[in-house]
């Protein structure tokens, strides 16, 4: 008999995102219980201790992301999860974390909305909400995943970028990938390419916690490593004290969106099928994304030149790549459930240079491969 | 002492209004962090929204001016990451008690480890007078311009049913107090909060007759009837009047001892 | 070696709230045109209540070296 591999599990997808969380080196979590991402608290209650790290559940879904800022302003890489109604109340924490330019990630496992909606069905209706939910011009990365190792392999690289660029991560899941159980073979964590907050290297005197450098991303001390700096939601300068001199603040909002922007190759990232002679493109994310590839392969089975344009990067919005890999197809189908919150962007991306189908439901049931292979039929 | 030395200089003057008591609290607050000798570096001060969340950017330590209400989910964070540093809240009546009331009592019930100086001056100063969760019954403000309707809290009894393991109030008036009760505040393990009633004669003084920031000041003296002679006066002697002192000193396991607990247990348990 | 307190008041950081005046014990402070004076400093007995009292940290009271006990 084969001995078992111990690096494979079956994981949830909220179980996988928990445990992504402390390979990636995370070790403060603070929660609050909502429904479908309730798993990720539970299991991080568990092992966070485990590890010396700390869990807390707080009092309301605003305290836990404003713990989860405190304790990355502390030192330690920190994480939230909540779903819909709670992503909603963590908005004006988010932008604080924008604005003070603090690494962070928030996982929204995301269910019917709007409102309490359909705390138990999936649904990807915060697309537009993840990118504009806190008030103000700003940046935000945001990733996708559709399965369960991918869950994994995401979370890692949420912790990542957020280390990397100084920015909040949001990992944009869905109820039916945080409760899918599925076999995953857990990468070795020297293989995870884990990133730390770049530290100053000159001394307290001469910190500036929000140069203007070359990079566009400031040095990170932080609390209690002898920089004594000021961090405020206020519009700040290069010293991080308030300011309401309008050069210093367009300067500094520039960067601020800049420092995303100008990198944005290396942090968008999509994934295609057949899309080399593909005529009728298909564009999905999450959980849809994988009734759409099989969608794709019934098309081709049947003849049907079709394609799959797969987003795990949603914010920055993933545009170039957009554009390019439509250019010779003849019409896109965009899958989603919602009502088009990504098709209006595709549109926006292909210059509505070509129709561009919308396959949408929001009743809380996922969209089936045959709904979509459906509209590839009737675009041929 | 030098207060100086604990100022960030290029930001001075503050903004506070003449004869607004925040400073006169701050310089509390820093006599007792010089009394007892502490590091700079090892001291975090984070605030929310408000008058006196502007504090932090002008003291020489780890500064965070958070959102409003919030400050103390943002001090749970920063000192569960680092325990090491000394967690000082500064907030106001409307910040902690309103907006932030449900985190104010969950630390006190959590008694997370950490210190909140609440500056009480019964008004929202910094958009110009309204009404706040303190503002006595009848006394007017922005939006209560008939007299507030409402019944106020009394912070530090919200404090006490809470389960912090310290509180006091004094008034800006009483400096020697304060100061006493700010430094049992900073040495006491778990959640502490003192409370310090402060004059804000621009939005609460005129607009309630009740004359200039050295009115005030004299009302607090007058008005002001410490713990244990309030025992022994009925509700309605006590009327108006401000009790002083310190309502709870007691010993109990903060959070951060009982979750170092939960650390042995799950290590343990693996 | 001086037998007074030396106090001095920061006109830069001074906002007129006349706490200083009204509270010395001693009554060393005149208010003048725009800010208070200490116009008695032989009377001070560097109690420092001022300098507690002042909300912007305007005042500040070096004790004398050699303070004298007489006063009180």
């Amino acid at each position: 008999m084969e001995t078992p591999n111990p690096n494979v599990k079956m994981w949830q997808g909220n179980v996988a995102c928990a445990e992504a969380a402390l390979a990636a080196g995370c070790r403060f979590f603070a929660g609050y219980p909502i429904t479908p991402s309730t798993e990720i608290a539970e299991v991080l209650s568990r092992r966070l201790p485990m590890v010396g790290g700390n869990f807390i559940q707080m009092e309301d879904e605003i305290a836990a992301m404003g713990a989860t800022i405190g304790a990355s302003l502390g030192g330690a890489k920190a994480m939230t999860a909540t779903s819909g109604p709670g992503f909603s109340l963590k908005q004006e924490n988010i932008g604080f974390a924008v604005m003070a330019e603090v690494p962070c990630v928030i996982v929204n496992v995301q269910r019917g909305g709007p409102s309490t909606g359909l705390p138990t069905h999936a649904a990807q209706g915060e697309v537009m909400q993840s990118r504009w939910g806190t008030h103000g011009d700003h940046p935000i990365i945001v990733l996708s995943p559709c399965s369960v190792r991918e869950t994994y392999d995401m979370t890692v690289r949420a912790f990542n970028l957020a280390e990397k660029y100084r920015t909040p991560v949001i990992l944009l899941s869905d109820e039916l990938v945080g409760h899918l159980t599925e076999k995953v073979e857990v990468p070795p964590i020297e293989q995870l390419g884990i990133v730390n907050r770049k530290k100053p290297l000159v001394s307290p005197d001469k910190y500036l916690p929000y140069e203007l450098n070359e990079s566009d991303i400031p040095a990170m001390a932080n609390f209690g490593d002898g920089y004594r700096y000021h961090v405020t939601g206020l519009a700040h300068d290069e010293t991080g004290f308030p300011t309401n001199n309008p050069e210093k603040i367009q300067v500094q909002l520039e960067r601020l969106n800049r420092k995303i922007d100008r990198y944005r190759d290396d942090i968008v990232e999509i994934e295609t099928h057949y899309t080399e002679d593909a005529d009728i493109l298909v564009i999905s994310f999450g959980s849809t994304a994988r009734s759409a590839r099989r969608a794709v392969i019934n098309a081709r089975e049947k003849g049907i030149k079709a394609g799959l344009l797969r987003l795990k990067t949603i914010w920055p919005f993933p545009d170039r790549e957009i554009e390019e890999i439509s250019a010779p197809v003849r019409k896109i189908i965009v899958a989603e459930m919602n009502l088009g919150q990504i098709a209006h962007e595709v549109e926006w991306a292909t210059r509505r240079s070509k129709p561009v189908v919308r396959v949408n439901k929001i009743n809380g049931e996922p969209i089936t491969p045959n709904e979509i292979f459906n509209a590839i039929i009737a675009q041929d | 002492m030098d207060y100086l030395q604990y100022l960030r200089l290029d930001k001075m003057p503050h903004i506070w209004c003449d004869g607004c008591g925040h400073g006169i609290i701050l310089k509390s607050i820093l006599r007792s962090i010089d009394k007892l000798g502490w590091d700079k570096n090892d001291i975090a001060m984070v605030s929310g929204i408000g008058c006196s969340s502007r504090t932090p950017g002008y003291v020489d330590f780890n500064t965070l001016h958070t959102t409003h209400g919030r400050a103390l989910a943002f001090a749970t964070g920063l000192k569960i990451a680092n325990p090491r540093l000394h967690v000082i809240v500064v907030s106001g009546d409307g910040d902690a008690t309103a907006i932030g009331g449900n985190h104010f009592i969950h630390a006190a019930r959590r008694n997370i480890d950490v210190t909140m100086i609440i500056y009480n001056n019964y008004i929202y100063g910094m958009t110009g007078g309204q009404v706040s969760p303190t503002t006595p019954s009848r006394k007017k403000a922005s939006t209560a311009p008939y007299g507030n309707p409402d019944e106020p809290f009394d912070i530090s009894r919200l404090a006490q049913a809470a389960g912090a393991a310290y509180v006091a109030r004094s008034t800006v008036y009483h400096v020697g107090r304060t100061d006493k009760y700010i430094e049992q505040a900073l040495t006491k393990t778990g959640f502490s909060v003192v409370e310090v009633l402060t004059p804000c004669p621009t939005s609460y003084g005129r607009r309630n007759k009740e004359g200039t920031a050295v009115d005030m000041m004299m009302a607090q003296k007058a008005n002001s009837v410490g713990l244990e002679r309030a025992k022994n006066m009925s509700e309605e002697e006590l009327e108006g009047k401000i009790i002083t002192g310190v309502f709870v000193d007691k010993d109990q396991k903060s959070y951060l001892t009982r979750y170092n607990e939960v650390v042995e247990q799950a290590r343990n348990a693996k | 070696m001086k037998n007074i307190s030396e106090i001095t008041i920061n006109e830069q950081w001074c906002k007129s709230c006349e706490i200083c005046v009204s509270f010395c014990p001693k009554k060393v402070y005149e208010m003048g045109r725009f800010y208070p004076i200490a116009a008695r400093p032989e009377d001070c007995i560097a109690c420092k209540l001022c300098e507690k009292l002042c909300p912007d940290f305007a005042i500040i009271v070096t004790a004398p070296e050699k303070p004298d006990l007489n006063k009180k």
